[in-house]
């Protein structure tokens, strides 16, 4: 962990929204093998300081694209959990009105485009939000989140290419979970890190450990720093591990399993937790509060969501078109 | 009142767009390059001088750009994307038919997508890859409006209700009726100009147009394809036929009043289109004919459309390929030619007329 002078509510603040998505990402998991959730999901637990530490360093009118994964960056991004808990279980309460589910999680309102599921495919999106920031002289900033597998995609060079040659305000945050599904990112790289794929961009591309949120804290608000004040984009790989399947069942049997005792080992939340116990004064019922606090939050966002009607059959047919056929 | 081509309607209309709204700019490739040619066909020639900083020259990245511009749509900015050659898009695709059709379905209506993209399409002498009619492709996306403009006037008053629109809106262009010149005037183009108005004019989508009118068949066809068959009409007439052309002008909204005001008429039609004949717009329109107008029809409903492969190079080979105004011809008497017998009886008893159909020999 990186020694700074961050205050106490700051550092709580990482470490609840950390736990947030843990435990809702938990609860999700049950209520989906419990049967009780209609759909898919793709889950992030162990990826929670990446996406903390990342939004952490953006305003609120920052915008991010996310990706097939997108629980985490909605909820470091302050999409409040009822309104995902609601979109999970299909109710007109949720954040797209039952239209998107799991894999396209997000509100314009909190600056999260709704997730883009086909991999890269919302790259090019936060690219043109830059774009509009820029033509507009906003001191705003984009944020694409894509997976390591994303960095393989055409369209995300396309994109990498256009940000580079115009200075555009966005910041392409890779979360190298060191799998795409279950191929092994060696497997299909000769990089060994991926943000060397931003120096034929003449870009720079930084490599920090993605589960230290002060150490992303600090490369994203560097990263952020240099795109809002009009340097251009950055490419950030952040190192993660994914410790639960790709999708819904998945038993990730092709992760080793002393790899993988090895990433629950050192988690990024126990291990936040530790360094602020240690070195910061937190106490351990602080953090305990902390977590109940999120439970219950999560809970009432449980029952939010189960109190919410669903949708009537034919709203299928709506929202497509701004002025109707 | 001023005569133009399509080529100087769009950039005029392009122009007054960017004048009128600021959030209005123009993306794609070799559109802004001073000593260039203002895109493929030189529709934005000269727009670099006077809105700097508006006109996005890209790489050749149809994906990327095709997705930057929705990025900057979602912001409220109001793109106006182009490929050369409409075929390109099928690089773009997943931007176009995951991103921009399905945004504002899949945010619950929270967002909107105003985008206006623009793609020349016809079989013009470059072989298979630069010359299919993508409309075809994407008529059965949800979430896209697509028009068609056969004239300069429709150009207009198409692209400045696509800049206008909240949705997202693709306007298929045909390089033969651009009017393009100098070094990018296309042999064999087919004059498409207009008298253009100085009135800030729009053409709403979902409208379409009778061409022609007549009392013995219903022709149905956009692009050059419309501009055939008005010729194919004018033949006919001659023979006794009296061919009625409509111009649907957008496929999406499709103006169905129009065409069964037209059937109820004629109780024939022949669908016309430049694209392979399988799973094509006529094929659409036919199968909602059949569903919908069924006990208007005294005949089948024809297609006149390419054949079930690539567009070829060789020139004896293309003009085979495209429908022509020969084809349209005989379509339209084999059609008509089925029914004469109704045709007979038609003025002196119109409810044994309509009472089926005389088989095929």
């Amino acid at each position: 962990m990186s020694d700074n002078k961050l205050s106490k509510e700051f550092l709580l603040t990482l470490y609840r929204r950390m736990v947030l998505i843990r435990r809702f990402e938990e609860r999700v998991k049950f209520l989906f093998l419990e049967g009780a959730m209609p759909g898919t999901i793709h889950q992030c637990q162990g990826q929670e300081a990446s996406a903390v530490g990342v939004c952490a360093a953006l305003q609120p009118d920052d915008v991010i694209t996310s990706t097939h994964r997108p629980h985490g960056h909605c909820i470091a991004k302050g999409l409040p959990v009822k309104d995902m808990m609601a979109e999970l279980f299909g109710k007109t309460t949720g954040c797209c009105k039952g239209k998107g589910g799991s894999m396209h999680m997000g509100d314009i309102t909190k600056g999260i485009i709704p997730a883009i599921a086909i991999v890269g495919g919302g790259v090019p999106l936060a690219a043109g939000a830059a774009m509009a920031f820029q033509m507009r002289s906003q001191k705003r900033v984009a944020v694409a989140f894509m997976g390591d597998g994303a960095t393989n995609e055409g369209v995300v060079y396309e994109t990498l290419n256009m940000a580079s040659i115009w200075n555009l305000p966005v910041v392409f945050v890779v979360e190298n979970n060191l799998y795409g599904a279950s191929t092994p990112v060696a497997m299909v790289n000769r990089c060994g890190n991926l943000s060397e794929k931003a120096k034929i961009f003449c870009i720079p591309g930084v490599t920090v450990d993605g589960n230290d949120p002060l150490a992303v804290f600090e490369a994203a608000g560097e990263a952020i720093r240099r795109a809002r004040n009009g340097e251009g984009p950055t490419l950030l790989e952040l190192m993660t591990y994914r410790i639960t399947g790709h999708s819904r069942r998945d038993p990730a049997l092709y992760q080793p399993k002393d790899e993988r005792d090895h990433a629950k080992a050192v988690e990024p939340i126990g291990r936040f937790g530790g360094y602020l116990t240690e070195q910061n004064g937190v106490s351990e019922e602080e953090l305990r509060a902390i977590q109940s606090d999120v439970d219950r939050e999560i809970e009432e966002a449980l029952q939010f969501a189960q109190n919410s009607p669903l949708p009537k059959p034919e709203d299928a047919l709506e929202d497509l078109f701004v002025e109707a056929l | 009142m001023k005569r133009m081509s399509i080529v100087e309607a769009l950039r005029e209309g392009i122009a007054q767009e960017m004048r009128r709204d600021e959030r209005v700019f123009c993306i794609g490739e070799d559109i802004a390059i001073p000593g260039g040619w203002g895109g493929a066909f030189t529709v934005t020639l000269g727009l670099e001088k006077e809105f700097a900083g508006r006109m996005w020259n890209t790489p050749i990245s149809e994906a990327g750009s095709f997705g930057v511009a929705c990025g900057a749509a979602l912001m409220g900015m109001r793109p106006i994307a182009d490929v050369q050659y409409s075929d390109f898009l099928f690089c773009a695709m997943d931007q176009v038919a995951s991103n921009i059709a399905k945004l504002r379905y899949m945010s619950g209506g929270k967002l909107t997508v105003p985008i206006t993209m623009r793609a020349p399409v016809g079989v013009t002498g470059r072989g298979s890859q630069h010359a299919q009619n993508m409309e075809t492709f994407f008529l059965p996306l949800p979430g896209v409006k697509i028009v068609c403009p056969a004239t300069a006037y429709d150009a207009l008053g198409l692209l400045r209700t696509a800049v206008r629109s909240d949705d997202p809106v693709m306007i298929f262009e045909h390089k033969l009726l651009y009017g393009s010149k100098g070094a990018r005037a296309e042999s064999g183009a087919v004059d498409a100009s207009s008298d253009i108005p100085d009135e800030d004019y729009t053409v709403p989508l979902g409208k379409a147009l009778v061409r022609r009118e007549g009392r013995d068949v219903t022709i149905i066809a956009t692009l050059l394809m419309m501009h055939r068959s008005l010729q194919a009409a004018e033949l006919l007439e001659k023979e006794g036929i009296s061919v009625e052309v409509i111009d649907p002008r957008s496929l999406v909204p499709f103006d169905w009043q129009t065409v069964q005001t037209s059937v109820a008429k004629t109780h024939r039609v022949v669908i016309v289109e430049e694209s392979p004949k399988r799973s094509g717009v006529g094929a659409e329109i036919a199968a909602t004919l059949a569903e919908d107008m069924f006990d208007l029809l005294q005949a089948p409903v024809r297609r006149v459309a390419a054949p079930n492969t690539p567009a070829p190079f060789s020139p004896p080979m293309e003009s085979f390929y495209i429908p022509s105004v020969d084809g349209i011809i005989s379509a339209v008497r084999e059609t008509v030619g089925e029914c004469r017998e109704e045709i007979a009886y038609q003025g002196k008893d119109k409810k044994h007329a309509r009472s089926g159909y005389t088989k095929r020999s």
